[in-house]
């Protein structure tokens, strides 16, 4: 039978939800393992569920399956951790929210106005040569977004890191395992 | 009712089956220490923190339960960091108290304000600080039992000094508060039917098979049913470093130790085996070699109460969750007997032509010291170690014949782990004598805890392999960096059996081989603690040995042996 050497396959990006109790100390915890074991943290997004005393996040990482294998089951090893699910692009509603800072001076300005318009952003900001633009949606849409802002001098970005949900009736909650 | 802080940590403490506490006190922690004395719980004042928590450590690996840690903040608590990692690694339980500064202060770089907890997170299976008295009592309790159940390890409760001294209604019978905190820390899952039949259909099948049983053995009190399952089914057993004692030593079953600096004829069997079954061990890479070479030819089945250990290093084709115990009983009532005498007539061959081995020159073997404690002590001790060469030999040479009786740092590696371990050990099952092996430069990490020793009179027996050499690292340098010995000589070594006297333990010095077997008869009589300095051969290797990042049967055999392993 094949053993496996540490580094197994491509490297995969995977997102998953995590249920943890919303407890002193508790991101430091998830923060600590990730950089105990050396796995990367793309993004993570922490808020308070309909519960009070539980809290969601959501963690984007990557590394190969054996890595991403472990990540799961760490996880799920925290005391605190309530529940861990995986979550699949194809099943789950996926939504970031990104502010961008874009250069705007009056003879562009119609131009960044209509890219907003076109993606169903928002202005939030507006002066003399810039404007702070606010956009949600699935990596697709912001990343399309920030490809055709950025001729126009993208100034400064502050984004959200990505939240999910599953998509239908099926929700993540339950004890821990 | 109403208590202080203090007095519900020792009532609960008390609930909950911890009957004795290790430690130092200072400023942060005087309000308990105070009622630790009003209550008379039982505490042994160490000399250093990281002394109290490895005798946590060793007083849990041998009696089961789980001791207190106390220490103040700051110093105190960092002091015990390399204890409780220790205790992380090899799944040790341990409940470490810190005190804390007031919570008004925390955050101010008060006097001896360390950031306990997130020091801790790495190296503890869970932590708490706590900020309001009221949570005490349900933290005490949640700590105790994160500690003991499923994967044992240390915890730490982070106790400021104004929740120290704050009054609350204290309830003993009190459900603890939370939801999530009410149910069990961790369910132990039932074992899969279906890997378990899958099991059983290999095991049929199987010509060559071989037990490597881990530490979870002996947590899980799953010794006897190993015994059995190994001896019906005619299956070797390999012990893990820290799952001696799990499978009896006089076994002829019984293979010795696996990977580095185990048995040739372990090694051997794993390289040639075609089904594997790991029970409760972790694949440590020390066991393993190259991952991409460990037995090449075996169905691997592993058995583990940590989902996170299954598949961790090597590919798994049968993973079982479950308690290692749940899976032996299992196995004994449905596995089928199959002759395969052409496989243990291999085994049986490869224990005769490629013994465990060192030669005479008239200098003092450490091994033959190893092997005359296992007769003087009539392998009835309990028995700890350092860490170095004299650990490997000790695992080597000693024959362990029950569960608990060995007690050795194997995940961490921490010198000076031995003589507090030993005392610990002690004191956990007073009716066992407790011979300490330890190495010069191990035992010199911590001999400050002879101190302890002699308070308390704790009758531990010492023997220093005293080879003047950090030796495990000088035999790497030896091997692999062509004799560059880049410190790790000790031109001058103490005379451990003075420094002995002078903490008032009887002090040994041997020279000649002919005093090893009197002196250790004459440590067995004394009722104390005992140093005995052994001058042992300077330069002797361990073997066998397999190559940091080598395949097992890439395995050295030493000088000893002409024969070339094929
Ligand atoms: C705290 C600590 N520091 C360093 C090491 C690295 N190390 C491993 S074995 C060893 C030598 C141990 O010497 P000694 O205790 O005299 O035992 P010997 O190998 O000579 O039997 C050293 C320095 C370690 N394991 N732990």
């Amino acid at each position: 039978m094949p053993n496996n050497d540490q580094n197994n396959g491509d490297e995969e990006i995977h997102t998953f939800a995590v249920l943890v109790e919303n407890k002193f100390g508790v991101l430091a915890k998830v923060a600590s393992l990730f950089s105990a074991r050396g796995y990367n943290i793309d993004s993570l997004c922490v808020g308070v569920t309909q519960d009070p005393s539980v809290s969601r996040i959501t963690l984007v990482t990557s590394g190969d399956i054996n890595i991403l294998e472990q990540i799961r089951k760490q996880l799920s090893k925290l005391i605190d951790t309530i529940k861990v699910l995986e979550l699949d692009d194809k099943e789950t509603a996926e939504r970031e929210l990104v502010l961008i800072k874009v250069s705007a001076p009056k003879d562009k300005r119609s131009e960044v106005l209509q890219i907003v318009e076109i993606f169903r952003a928002r202005t939030i900001d507006i002066s003399n040569d810039a404007l702070i633009i606010e956009v949600t949606g699935d990596e697709g849409k912001i990343g399309a977004m920030l490809e055709l802002l950025r001729p126009y001098g993208i100034k400064e970005i502050a984004r959200t890191g990505k939240v999910g949900l599953s998509r239908g009736a099926k929700t993540l909650k339950g004890l821990k395992n | 009712m109403e208590l202080s802080g203090s007095q519900i940590v020792i009532e609960e403490l008390k609930a909950n089956g911890v009957e004795i506490a290790f430690g130092i006190p200072g400023g942060a922690i005087m309000p308990f220490y105070d009622e630790i004395m009003k209550s008379e719980f039982p505490h042994i004042l160490t000399r250093h923190e990281q002394g109290a928590t490895h005798m946590a450590d060793g007083y849990a690996r041998v009696s089961g339960k789980v001791a207190a840690v106390i220490t103040t903040s700051g110093p105190g608590a960092t002091n015990t960091i390399t204890g409780l990692c220790n205790a992380q690694m090899d799944s040790s339980p341990i409940v470490a108290i810190t005190g804390q500064v007031a919570t008004p202060t925390i955050g101010t770089d008060a006097f001896q304000e360390a950031d306990t907890y997130g020091c801790s997170i790495p190296v503890t299976k869970h932590n708490w600080l706590v900020k309001d008295v009221r949570e005490l009592q349900g933290v005490v309790r949640e700590a105790v039992r994160v500690a003991t159940t499923g994967r044992p390890g240390p915890v730490v409760i982070d106790f400021p000094k104004d929740v120290q001294v704050a009054m609350t209604e204290y309830n003993p019978l009190e459900k603890t508060e939370t939801a999530l905190s009410a149910e069990p820390v961790f369910r132990i899952p039932e074992p899969d039917t279906k890997a378990i039949e899958r099991l059983l259909e290999e095991l049929e099948r199987s010509e060559k098979p071989v037990i490597i049983a881990g530490a979870g053995i002996i947590k899980g009190g799953a010794a006897a049913e190993l015994a059995e399952f190994a001896r019906s089914a005619e299956i070797p057993v390999i012990n893990t470093l820290l799952g001696m004692g799990g499978f009896p030593g006089s076994d002829p079953l019984f293979l010795g130790m696996p990977g580095m600096h185990g048995t040739a004829y372990a090694n051997m069997a794993l390289c040639e085996c075609d089904l594997l079954i790991n029970l409760g061990g972790r694949f440590d890479d020390r066991v393993t070699g190259k991952v991409a070479e460990f037995a090449p030819g075996a169905t691997i089945v592993h058995v583990d109460i940590d989902a996170a250990e299954l598949g961790k290093r090597v590919e798994t084709d049968i993973p079982i969750l479950a308690d290692v115990r749940d899976v032996l009983a299992l196995l004994n009532t449905q596995a089928r007997k199959k002759d395969r005498q052409a496989w243990l007539g291999k085994v049986e061959a490869w224990k005769r032509d490629y013994p465990l081995q060192y030669d005479w020159d008239g200098s003092i073997k450490p091994q033959y010291v190893i092997e005359q404690i296992q007769e003087v002590s009539e392998g009835e001790g309990t028995y700890i170690s350092g860490v170095g060469q004299h650990q490997m030999w000790a695992a080597q040479y000693l024959r362990f014949n029950e569960p608990n009786s060995w007690v050795s740092s194997g995940g961490l590696g921490t010198m000076g782990f031995g003589l507090p371990a030993s005392i610990g050990a002690k004191v956990g099952r007073p009716d066992r004598e407790v011979w300490l092996i330890d190495g010069d430069g191990s035992f010199s990490m911590s001999l400050v805890e002879l101190a302890t020793a002699a308070t308390y009179n704790i009758p531990v027996k010492i023997a220093i392999l005293n080879n003047n050499y950090l030796g495990m690292v000088r035999q790497w340098q030896e091997l692999f960096f062509e004799k560059r010995y880049s410190h790790v000589h000790f031109p001058k070594s103490p005379d451990f059996a003075k420094i002995a006297e002078g903490y008032g333990v009887r002090g040994f010095d041997v020279k000649d081989v002919d005093q090893v077997r009197s002196t250790l008869e004459q440590a067995a009589e004394i009722d104390g603690p005992v140093v005995m300095n052994f001058h042992v051969n300077q330069e002797e290797n361990v073997w066998p040995m397999v190559p940091s990042g080598a395949g097992n049967h890439e395995m050295q055999l030493g000088p000893q042996s002409t024969e070339k392993l094929t």
